[in-house]
């Protein structure tokens, strides 16, 4: 088996376990938890097709491992959001402070009530 | 076959102004902060909508489509931007519900006196132009890995207008709103990556000219379509769409009702007639217009079923959104009666936007002037804000689908497009669901409208410019019905798969 067959089907395995633990687990931090498996997966495949696609004398087509920078970089942001809202939602069920619309003037940021 | 080489056309520049403005107008929001935030989106509102009108005359006179050769690098290595007639209308829709909605939004997010600076009058002024700029990346895209990030930007954009307030049930709603999402885009991603491993190009050109019905493009085509359909909210992936737009604040839910949603449907939109017409075949079209029929029926059912006038103009937008879905099967190929659905489906999206936006802000106003949004409470309300109401009821008439409003000509384009081609039950669904929209808005008119004897109830003042603005876009989707129907062939202009029809 060639290593791109080989981590074509690690990747296939991500995504499948991504998927499935998204779709079973209700709660929201195991779901992110999933979506980063499955992200994992669909970064990898870039790997495989980049490894796949080379050039005479080239590791890898370029194009797929610039692109997935980008998507890292976007999944990174996806998750960094989530988990903010998620503390945010921690902190308003236990009947903490939840600011409302007219939080004091700038600077403090959101996180760093507790 | 050797591939056509891009090249920018005049008047391309337009479209990357139309990205950088808002781009920049929200970094230097966030820079200068405070009162600025607001003054920046006012100077760049007119701005915005002249830029919009200007690519839409540039498409209309040149009869094609414009593009932006960006660094003067061609695809498959470079990027293009490429605005045809469907970009240029929606761009024109969403400077004209932004500008709107900014207009709106002033009583609401203002910094307060004596303050500098207030969390969620700055966090809206600047989702707002990330929103817009977003929104113009989708609309102008032309690399479907392009497309994919300015998704992105219109989500992260949108997620944090639903918990603005900062309730626990709004950040429950936004969070469950951003899984739906994130898991959308990953499936979009997926496919991506499919059709570069296959095609060797991401460009929506290139790529209308190579793909081929295949495995591979079937594999991408279904992961991208159900990734863009948990965005858009199509039944039965609409479970977080409800609580979201009815907890945000009046004008966000506006400007997520109206336009975020249609974003990811226009994206569904080019992948299923730009970049692979015919590819998905007729059944896998029915199966989409089935889920549109069966959000038609839902959506209205629970909307009949609501106690909250926001919750039920949120259960709208659920079926509405399912009309959308029925050109799929009606609009492929050549002919009289795909062309009308085709111009019919994205009538539908137009009219909807400014239909929606002006009920979401109609019921923001009612819920200011009566401190809650029980339907059950409404009475008396139509004497208070006649304007408001009246407004309301204009909007509703468009969802309905009666003349003369642009929700008339949609619905009316795509059942006779249902009968020519034989596709009768499409047609039954139109009209139940039309039947079903008049029964949901009774239910808010008849209270609204009740003679309480000359008794007003207690209510606090609202201002008079917000009705006029939300009358103004209510009046705007009736226009659009009265256009001669000649004035929508805008909407063909550079459609690829009629390129591909000699």
């Amino acid at each position: 088996m060639s290593e791109v067959t080989l981590f074509g089907l690690g990747a296939s395995a991500l995504v499948g376990i991504g998927l499935y633990g998204f779709i079973i687990q209700p709660e929201p931090l195991r779901r992110l938890l999933a979506f980063n498996l499955l992200g994992s997966g669909v970064f990898l495949l870039f790997g495989v097709i980049a490894r796949r696609g080379a050039a005479a004398g080239m590791g890898g087509d370029p194009i797929p491992q610039a692109l997935v920078i980008t998507g890292i970089i976007v999944a990174f942001a996806g998750s960094a959001l989530a988990v903010a809202l998620l503390l945010r939602l921690h902190q308003a069920d236990r009947g903490g402070a939840a600011p409302g619309g007219d939080a004091p003037p700038a600077g403090g940021g959101d996180g760093d009530r507790t | 076959m050797p591939d056509p080489v891009a090249v920018s056309t005049p008047g391309g520049a337009l479209l990357v102004w139309a990205l950088i403005l808002p781009a920049a107008g929200a970094l230097l929001a966030l820079a200068l902060g405070g009162r600025h935030a607001e003054r920046i989106v006012l100077v760049l509102m007119p701005v915005g909508l002249g830029l919009a009108v200007a690519v839409a005359a540039g498409v209309l006179r040149a009869n094609a489509v414009l593009v932006y050769v960006v660094g003067g690098w061609a695809p498959p290595l470079g990027l293009a931007l490429r605005a045809d007639g469907l970009s240029a209308a929606m761009m024109i829709t969403t400077a004209v519900v932004v500008c709107a909605v900014g207009l709106f939004a002033r009583a609401d997010f203002q910094t307060p006196q004596g303050s500098l600076e207030a969390r969620a009058p700055l966090a809206f002024w600047t989702l707002l132009l990330g929103l817009w700029g977003a929104l113009n990346a989708v609309l102008l895209g032309d690399d479907l890995f392009n497309l994919f990030v300015a998704l992105e930007l219109l989500t992260f954009a949108a997620v944090p207008l639903v918990c603005l307030d900062g309730r626990a049930e709004t950040l429950s709603a936004a969070l469950r709103y951003l899984l739906f999402a994130l898991l959308g885009s990953m499936l979009y991603l997926l496919g991506t990556v499919l059709l570069y491993g296959a095609y060797g190009t991401l460009d929506i050109v290139l790529l209308s000219d190579r793909v081929r019905a295949e495995p591979a493009a079937w594999t991408a085509v279904t992961l991208m379509t159900v990734g863009l359909l948990a965005k858009t909210a199509l039944f039965p992936l609409h479970l977080w769409l409800p609580p979201a737009h009815a907890g945000a604040p009046a004008p966000a839910s506006a400007v997520l009702s109206a336009l975020v949603v249609k974003g990811s449907f226009i994206l569904v939109v080019r992948l299923w007639f730009d970049v692979m017409p015919g590819v998905p075949g007729h059944a896998a079209a029915q199966i989409l217009a089935a889920l549109g029929a069966a959000a038609i029926v839902f959506g209205s059912v629970l909307a009949l079923r609501q106690a909250r006038l926001k919750m039920l103009i949120a259960y709208s937008t659920v079926a509405q959104l399912g009309y959308l879905f029925l050109m799929f099967p009606l609009a492929a190929g050549p002919g009289v009666a795909p062309l009308g659905a085709w111009t019919g489906g994205l009538l539908q999206a137009i009219s909807h936007a400014f239909a929606k936006a002006a009920m979401f802000m109609a019921a923001g106003l009612i819920a200011q002037a009566l401190g809650h949004d029980r339907i059950a409470g409404l009475g008396g309300i139509g004497r208070v804000l006649p304007m408001t109401v009246f407004a309301f009821a204009l909007g509703g008439l468009s969802l309905m689908g009666l003349p003369p409003s642009g929700g008339f000509v949609a619905k009316w384009l795509l059942l006779t497009a249902a009968i020519d081609s034989g596709q009768w039950w499409w047609a039954l669904v139109i009209v139940a669901g039309g039947l079903l929209t008049g029964g949901y808005l009774f239910r808010v008119l008849t209270p609204a409208l009740a003679d309480t004897d000359g008794h007003l109830p207690a209510h606090a003042p609202v201002a008079r410019y917000r009705e006029a603005v939300v009358l103004g876009l209510a009046l705007v989707s009736m226009v659009l019905g009265l256009l001669p129907l000649a004035s929508f062939g805008l909407l063909q202009i550079g459609r690829l798969d009629m390129a591909a029809v000699p």
